[in-house]
């Protein structure tokens, strides 16, 4: 018997005045919809109780920097990836070659900060024992390993002017493989029990995918005489906008799993995202046909892709270390549950329908 | 090894045997062992008999050589006591396996006192008087500024009051540990097959194989499983599979003294926590509730359930979990899908950029 959405059953309390078990959230600001900085919507007050406010789910053991740097560098090596195939068969060797050096040198640095993030790094090769499609990471090896091989070729013998024909082969699979390893890394987070990782699973690898266009296409466009650049510039703007407009899906989010992107440091970072990709979208529209533009736009880009990477990283961690995120969302799924169940609604989703016990 | 054929049913969207989600009638099948396997263990912890002594955390440590640990898991650190209660362990973790929680509760209770008209019972206001709650602050100290009063001191005092209310008092113990579910998050997005299904149903970390990714640690939905960070690899409860495999019963449902901890075939447990439950309604205990013990919960029921006196958050427990995989489908969709528009992105940059000269 459940009295109330979260107090305990026939009146019992906390006796002792340690740590409060029994909380109150606090008054929640949320941006209403995302439009205009001062439009707030409250949220009311959701009392919930908890074990002398320890958290229930653990906190990730991955590492900071490394963990958001892997996901910068895969994103913005996969997305150069494919830009720099599409530029070969086009024709504009210039961008080809900065693509081509970028999906390498991200690629092979991304496996560093990945092997690095291990427990028992010199056992990196176990990954390679099984592949598991319940396993983001398992799958997620089988992506980055070709294309690391691949990029990494491709990069090495466009330095070193060796077998031009296999140049071409090199950078086609890599750009096969380049989509999925930029939005793999959204599944990566969200196939956790990590309340504002999995909450979003729909929407992080789209996040991810927008961000790694305006990374690559940020990095490619600085790096290339303006007369090639024009792809890199294009793929950039999109993947700008689409960064904006995926992250907006989750920042405005009426859930209370959104508000560790508002809060404390990865509030920080999400708004110095957002301000970085708002701003190099702007100035790669408006100045991205100069170089000096192009310099900085890519710039600005590439430092909002990072940061969005490191604010989405640092909010997951932060909505492991408070046991309202737990106990509340799974409270509402409960009480939504019983709702549907006592009003004899046909049930929309068959797992939601389900029945509960005690 | 996990084949790709095994769980592939599953992504088409239909998952006909309920490879990641749902009841399994036979979990130790399903992860590949011969029909004739053993049958799927598990423990069976009725907390309204624990009395706190926490022998099976003792006896866990002893069995498995598990390093100290303090009240927050920091290996070999003496003095952080948690401060809050009996319970210094804190929690699970890589050198916990068990963790005894500790919780004190109070309840404000009418007593159904005769009344002999003493002074003060006649005044109108007695009777509605609430109970001197310690959750209230004010009530504490209006009850102990008026001490002096004879006739106060009389309402209050639960020897001598006729009326009124006074607090009950409760200890609610329970011996926390890894679940062993049905649906295991941690068996699920383990990269290296590191962590495997046993012959007795259970989920087990193999130690020569895990590279400490760490992935286990955030799929968790109990948080029951972390990483030695001295050592790199994560640990968790192995329901003492080397015990099990010379036909021991586990070291903490050995030592429990007052059965609190119940090992045995998962189906016989279920029988025996049924009638117990039923047992407990009867006497009236009326918040006694099993978790963990419906299969159709989003774990596919689990191998270690209990029976619980209070909501599972004040256990430290999650309230409804569900296994992070069971969205998988849905997420490797959304990532295709926005794959495939990556793509879009670049031939579209392409295509609408100007020729190069």
């Amino acid at each position: 018997m459940t009295g109330g959405i979260t107090s305990p059953g026939a009146g019992w309390r906390q006796a002792d005045r340690g740590p409060a078990t029994q909380q109150t959230t606090r008054k929640r600001r949320k941006r209403g919809g995302g439009r205009g900085r001062g439009e707030v919507a409250m949220v009311d007050d959701v009392e919930f109780t908890s074990y002398y406010g320890r958290q229930i789910v653990k906190t990730p053991v991955w590492k900071s920097p490394d963990v958001p740097l892997y996901l910068f560098l895969g994103g913005a090596a996969g997305s150069s990836a494919i830009l720099g195939a599409l530029a070969d068969v086009t024709g504009r060797p210039a961008l080809t070659r900065t693509a081509r050096l970028t999906a390498g040198g991200g690629s092979i640095l991304s496996v560093v900060f990945l092997i690095h993030d291990l427990g028992r790094p010199e056992r990196f090769l176990h990954m390679l024992r099984v592949f598991k499609v319940t396993s983001p990471l398992s799958v997620g090896t089988y992506i980055l390993a070709p294309f690391s091989a691949a990029a990494g070729a491709t990069a090495a013998v466009e330095l070193l002017g060796w077998f031009p024909k296999l140049k071409r082969f090199g950078g086609a699979v890599a750009a096969v493989f380049g989509g999925p390893l930029a939005t793999y890394t959204g599944v990566l987070l969200a196939n956790t029990a990590v309340p504002s990782w999995h909450e979003f699973h729909t929407k992080l690898p789209f996040v991810f995918g927008g961000s790694a266009m305006a990374a690559g296409g940020g990095i490619c466009m600085a790096f290339t005489p303006v007369g090639e650049a024009e792809p890199a510039r294009k793929m950039a703007i999109l993947g700008a906008g689409i960064e904006l407009a995926a992250l907006r899906g989750v920042e405005g989010s009426d859930s209370i799993l959104a508000e560790p992107y508002h809060e404390g440091r990865p509030g920080q970072f999400m708004r110095a995202a957002r301000a970085c990709t708002a701003g190099g979208l702007g100035l790669a529209v408006l100045g991205g046909r100069r170089r000096w533009g192009a310099v900085a736009s890519g710039a600005l880009l590439a430092a909002g892709s990072l940061l969005t990477r490191f604010g989405v990283f640092e909010a997951g961690i932060a909505s492991t270390k408070d046991p309202k995120y737990v106990v509340v969302p799974q409270r509402e799924r409960m009480a939504a549950r019983e709702a549907q169940r006592t009003s004899g609604a046909p049930a929309g989703d068959p797992h939601e329908a389900r029945s509960v016990s005690s | 090894m996990t084949s790709i054929s095994s769980v592939s049913a599953a992504f088409t969207g239909r998952d006909p045997g309920n490879r990641l989600y749902g009841p399994v009638p036979d979990v130790t099948e399903q992860s590949g062992y011969e029909p004739e396997h053993p049958k799927r263990v598990g423990f069976f912890t009725d907390t309204s008999v624990c009395i706190g002594c926490k022998a099976c955390e003792v006896a866990c440590k002893e069995w498995n050589t598990l390093p100290m640990d303090d009240s927050h898991g920091v290996r070999d650190a003496l003095g952080d006591l948690s401060g809050m209660s009996y319970d210094n362990t804190g929690q699970l973790g890589a050198n916990s396996w068990r963790h005894v929680a500790f919780i004190e509760q109070s309840r404000a209770v009418d007593l159904p006192m005769p009344s002999f008209g003493r002074p003060g019972d006649d005044r109108p206001h007695a009777h509605g008087m609430p109970a001197p709650d310690t959750g209230d602050l004010n009530s504490t100290a209006t009850a102990q500024a008026s001490v002096l009063n004879a006739e106060a001191l009389s309402e209050f005092d639960p020897q001598t009051g006729q009326s009124g209310a006074d607090k009950q008092v409760r200890w609610l113990m329970s011996s926390d540990v890894c679940k062993h579910c049905t649906h295991a998050g941690c068996l699920d997005v383990c990269p290296t097959g590191a962590l495997f299904r046993t012959e007795f149903g259970t989920v087990v970390v193999q130690q020569d194989i895990c590279n400490g990714c760490g992935y286990c640690v955030a799929s968790c939905p109990y948080g029951v499983i972390d990483q030695r960070k001295d050592d790199g690899r994560v640990f968790k409860c192995t329901m003492c599979y080397d015990r099990l495999t010379d036909g021991l019963m586990p070291a903490c449902a050995t030592a429990c003294p007052t059965q609190s901890i119940q090992f045995g075939d998962l189906d016989e447990l279920q029988a025996r926590a049924d009638a117990r439950l039923a047992t407990l309604q009867d006497q009236g205990v009326e918040t006694a509730r099993l978790y963990g013990r419906d299969e159709s919960d989003g774990v596919g029921g689990v191998g270690a359930f209990f029976l619980l006196l209070d909501e599972p958050e004040v256990y430290g427990l999650p309230p409804d979990p569900i296994v992070t995989t069971r969205d998988l489908p849905a997420m490797w969709k959304a990532a295709g899908k926005a794959a495939l528009m990556m793509v879009g992105v670049a031939v579209t940059a392409i295509v609408g950029s100007r020729r190069p000269r």
